[in-house]
């Protein structure tokens, strides 16, 4: 594949992409193939013949282009965050068009109003596109092939296609798509309802294990990434906002940092109050980035910070508290959960989870350059291009049709780029440069600081109860949550449906919820939602089994019930729960880790299942704690159900990554707050799993005949979840509180 | 500003920036060579890991008036035509996911093997843990350091 430059006039990147690379087939030794990328060779596209002036570029709607020298360029829609869409979608045309996905072209779309929605999220990308890629691969190929039949007068059923050629196997003629081109090029667009599909077994592409497009230019660093954008006269900009979120800027020492060296401007922006758009600051405008981080440690604000006080992490805790004793707002009530308890084994027990930081390794920041005609040209790292137009469109009063963007890689989303406030922030500071085009670069501290949507923070106080023949019998939660700014209604990803988990599974279930009103924004980080409910819903459940006297395993399946699909309750938007998929994860995260094998003291395995973003997964952790408290995880077992799988090595890599990534957050992690201020500011007191922590791991895909769905996300719940239940296993020690790492493991 | 003449991947490369610059901020915003990220500013991530002399360093904690007349070597000059056994070991196995932290892990591995050509996947992980991924590809990045280790044994050239 030759992955052509994110559209940037990049002055690195004329010579960063003159290579093509080709598919190979190397055996790994982890099973299965991998079309890996191998060698370049520029030849080959230098050794096309020159047009004539008959001869038409076919380009049958905006995902595919062929040329008549045969280029096969194929539109990769969607921002790449690394979730492995710029290849992963381009494959599912090149399967309908029947392509040589070696020699293929991969181009990225800027953001354009013909390709459906373009943006990455909620694992989305795969269910959206699948049927839409693989119609419009299949429509270029029925019209090269009505071509080939009209060029060589013979019908249409007689002929095949294979990497990039149609073949009359009766005479055994072929011709490239690249010769078919010109006259593919005059003929009507089929009908949609003509076209037919290929059926799975004719596969080629899609399944196997291909490795990403931009892998050539990662290892060789090319320029690539938002942070790598070059344009001629760029300056270079930093943005300094509040500590407190939405604190409005009283006043600056604008004079001194005007005159420190390499500055070129330094000035208020006034801002809104809207916490995921353009906040009050400080903007230093300087020659390079180190001017302006220079330029920034000098900078003295003074800012309105009166909202800070009483949003300190323990005001939180202490609210939460308060909350639980008084009762909440009933939000379900199936059955009778007291006499439940009253008739069986009650346990009770309170779970908390902090706030996290999204904390992808590249800080946010945007390249925004302020043209003459009152528009502004982008090269964005956002998860959501569109809804990035319409903010600075509404914010700086812009006309949309004037913001055009470039989509660039982002190095890490995980959410973080679903918000545009970077992005508004760099349009705010381009209009000031003098038509100078410019790069915000946020530091390391900025980024752990202003992530302007949290993974929230909860609370949930439990009620469960086992009945006398060991079943699962009643639920109550007491689900103490976070508002902005309100008590009425949850912050964004901060919210938990009544049809979670056990409910709709158990006969009495209630769900009560209380609101803390907080000035901390959050909002969507990898599986909204999931990332915290499905450790306290499996870690109790966990802690029913136990009490219960059963097997964790056993007591899931059993929780889970006959193989049905369980839709939602009335009024519910959730999607329908099948519990066969489920169970059927289960049982095979199960065997794969030998579940049942006996383990010394001090050794443990826990299991954990959940449902989200249309994938179905569980998974076993393995873990050892020294009698002295040193956790080691030693193995994570997961077993996946997303139906079939469009490219297996990036599949693999989602599921390893949301091992590490559950990992990480759930021992690790903590985002804590004083008077509204974010306290932690870099990796030393927000720490990443590290390579010496990191377990055995085991993907093991079940590809039911379902619909595809994506793959960023269902895997990470799971994680934290299963590690606990290993840890309870290993020690006697429940942990109830995230991260783990503040929980003393020692044990004798 | 003093004028520094740098040795960068082979090459002499002038550059007029103050005294304090890390080396990462010459490289990319003055050279143009943004393969080495930044990542955090303090030395801890590891993402803008480069050659000094051989050696791995921190560009981020490296004033550039330290390494002037020194041999900077940056992912860009690894291997002339980017097929250092570690490279092709990356695409290979499909290590990265976002990419960002890559080049980081590539000069860390590099100047490993050097000093340790046959490493066991403990003294990789070592040698490698303060190169921070936050996507998880620590697997596939052992999995490519062991091969890359093995090809280079067999003769192959960096």
């Amino acid at each position: 594949m030759k992955p052509t430059p994110s559209p940037s006039p990049s002055l690195a990147a004329s010579a960063a992409f003159s290579r093509r690379d080709f598919l190979r087939v190397t055996a790994l030794s982890g099973g299965g193939f991998m079309l890996g990328l191998a060698l370049p060779g520029e030849a080959w596209a230098q050794a096309a013949p020159a047009l004539d002036d008959t001869a038409k570029i076919f380009t049958p709607g905006p995902f595919i282009k062929i040329t008549p020298q045969n280029i096969i360029t194929i539109l990769a829609k969607n921002p790449e965050t690394g979730q492995g869409v710029r290849t992963s979608l381009p494959m599912i045309v090149a399967e309908e068009l029947d392509a040589d996905f070696s020699k293929v072209v991969i181009e990225q779309a800027g953001l354009r109003g013909d390709v459906g929605a373009q943006f990455a999220g909620g694992s989305r990308s795969t269910p959206d596109n699948y049927l839409l890629l693989r119609r419009a691969g299949a429509t270029a190929r029925a019209m090269l092939l009505a071509a080939a039949a009209q060029t060589w007068q013979v019908r249409v059923e007689e002929l095949s296609t294979d990497k990039g050629e149609v073949i009359h196997a009766a005479t055994g003629r072929r011709l490239t798509y690249g010769a078919l081109a010109t006259t593919a090029a005059t003929l009507p667009i089929p009908d949609e309802r003509d076209i037919k599909l290929k059926s799975e077994s004719e596969f080629k592409i899609l399944g196997a294990r291909v490795g990403g497009v931009d892998n050539p230019a990662i290892v060789t660093g090319r320029a690539l990434f938002g942070i790598d954008q070059r344009l001629p006269g760029m300056v270079y900009a930093a943005y300094e906002k509040c500590p407190v979120y939405g604190g409005k800027v009283l006043g600056a020492n604008l004079a001194h940092i005007k005159g420190l060296p390499g500055v070129r401007d330094a000035f208020i922006v006034e801002g809104t109050d809207n916490l995921s758009g353009l906040l009050p600051g400080v903007a230093i405008i300087a020659e390079s980035t180190w001017a302006a981080f220079s330029a920034k440690r000098q900078l003295q604000v003074e800012w309105d910070e009166s909202a800070g006080p009483g949003h300190s992490s323990a005001d939180y805790a202490a609210r939460a508290a308060l909350a639980a004793k008084a009762g909440g707002k009933r939000v379900r009530n199936d059955g009778d959960v007291a006499t439940a308890f009253a008739a069986g084994k009650l346990v009770e027990a309170a779970y908390s989870y902090p706030f996290l930081n999204h904390a992808t390794l590249e800080p946010q920041g945007c390249t925004a350059w302020a043209k003459e005609d009152g528009g502004i040209e982008f090269w964005t790292t956002s998860q959501t291009p569109g809804a990035g137009q319409q903010l600075v469109a509404d914010t700086l009063k812009i006309p949309k049709e004037k913001l055009k963007l470039n989509l660039v890689r982002a190095g890490g989303g995980f959410g973080r780029r679903l918000a545009n406030d970077y992005m508004v922030e760099a349009a705010a500071i381009a209009l000031r440069t003098g038509g100078a085009p410019v790069k915000l670069t946020w530091t390391r501290e900025d980024d752990m600081r202003h992530d302007c949507h949290h993974r929230p923070a909860g609370y949930h106080f439990l009620k469960g109860a086992v009945d006398a023949a060991g079943k699962l019998s009643a639920w109550h939660n007491h689900f103490v949550t976070f508002g902005l700014r309100n008590t009425e209604r949850p912050s964004s990803g901060a919210t938990l449906s009544p049809d979670e988990l056990p409910a709709r599974f158990i006969p009495n279930y209630r769900l009560e919820q209380s609101i803390l009103s907080t000035i901390v924004p959050t909002g969507p980080m990898r599986a909204p939602g999931s990332n915290g409910l499905a450790f306290v819903m499996q870690s109790f459940i966990d802690e029913l089994a136990h009490a219960a006297g059963r097997d964790p395993v056993e007591f899931r399946l059993e929780l889970l019930g006959d193989d049905r699909v369980v839709p939602p309750s009335p009024g519910q938007r959730g999607a329908p729960y099948d519990a066969g998929r489920m169970k059927a994860v289960v049982r095979l995260a199960a065997e794969k880790a030998g579940w049942s094998g006996p383990l010394p003291r001090g050794e443990g395995r826990g299991i954990a299942f959940h449902f989200s973003h249309s994938g179905y997964v569980a998974m076993v952790a393995e873990v050892a704690v020294t009698p002295a408290g040193v956790l080691r995880v030693r193995r994570v077992t997961a077993a996946v159900d997303v139906g079939p799988i469009i490219n297996l090595s990036g599949a693999e890599n989602q599921i390893q990554g949301s091992i590490i990534d559950g990992l990480s957050t759930a021992w690790l992690q903590e985002l804590t707050f004083d008077r509204g201020r974010a306290v932690q500011s870099n990796f030393h007191d927000y720490p990443l799993l590290r390579s010496p922590e990191t377990p055995a791991m085991s993907v093991n895909f079940i590809q039911s005949k379902n619909p595809p769905t994506g793959l960023g996300e269902p895997g990470y719940p799971v994680v934290p979840p299963a590690i606990c239940n290993a840890i309870f296993a290993a020690t006697g020690r429940r942990i109830r509180q995230l991260p783990i790492s503040r929980t003393d493991l020692q044990w004798s | 500003m003093p004028a520094y003449t740098l040795k960068i991947n082979g090459q002499s490369r002038p550059a007029n920036v103050s005294a304090d610059t890390p080396l990462l901020w010459v490289l990319r915003d003055t050279l143009g060579l943004t393969g080495t990220k930044y990542g955090c500013g303090l030395g801890l991530c590891g993402a803008c890991t480069v050659h000094l002399n051989g050696v791995p360093i921190r560009s981020c904690q490296t004033p550039v008036a330290a390494v002037d007349g020194a041999e900077v070597t940056t992912i860009e000059g690894l291997s002339p035509d980017g097929r250092h056994p570690l490279q092709q070991a990356w695409c290979e196995h499909d290590v990265p996911q976002c990419g960002y932290c890559q080049a980081g892990q590539i000069m860390t591995a590099a100047a490993f093997l050097k000093s340790n050509p046959a490493p066991t996947a403990e003294e990789i992980d070592g040698a490698l843990a303060n190169n921070l991924c936050r996507c998880g590809t620590y697997l596939r990045i052992r999995a490519a350091v062991q091969e890359a280790a093995v090809a280079l044994q067999k003769g192959a050239r960096p």
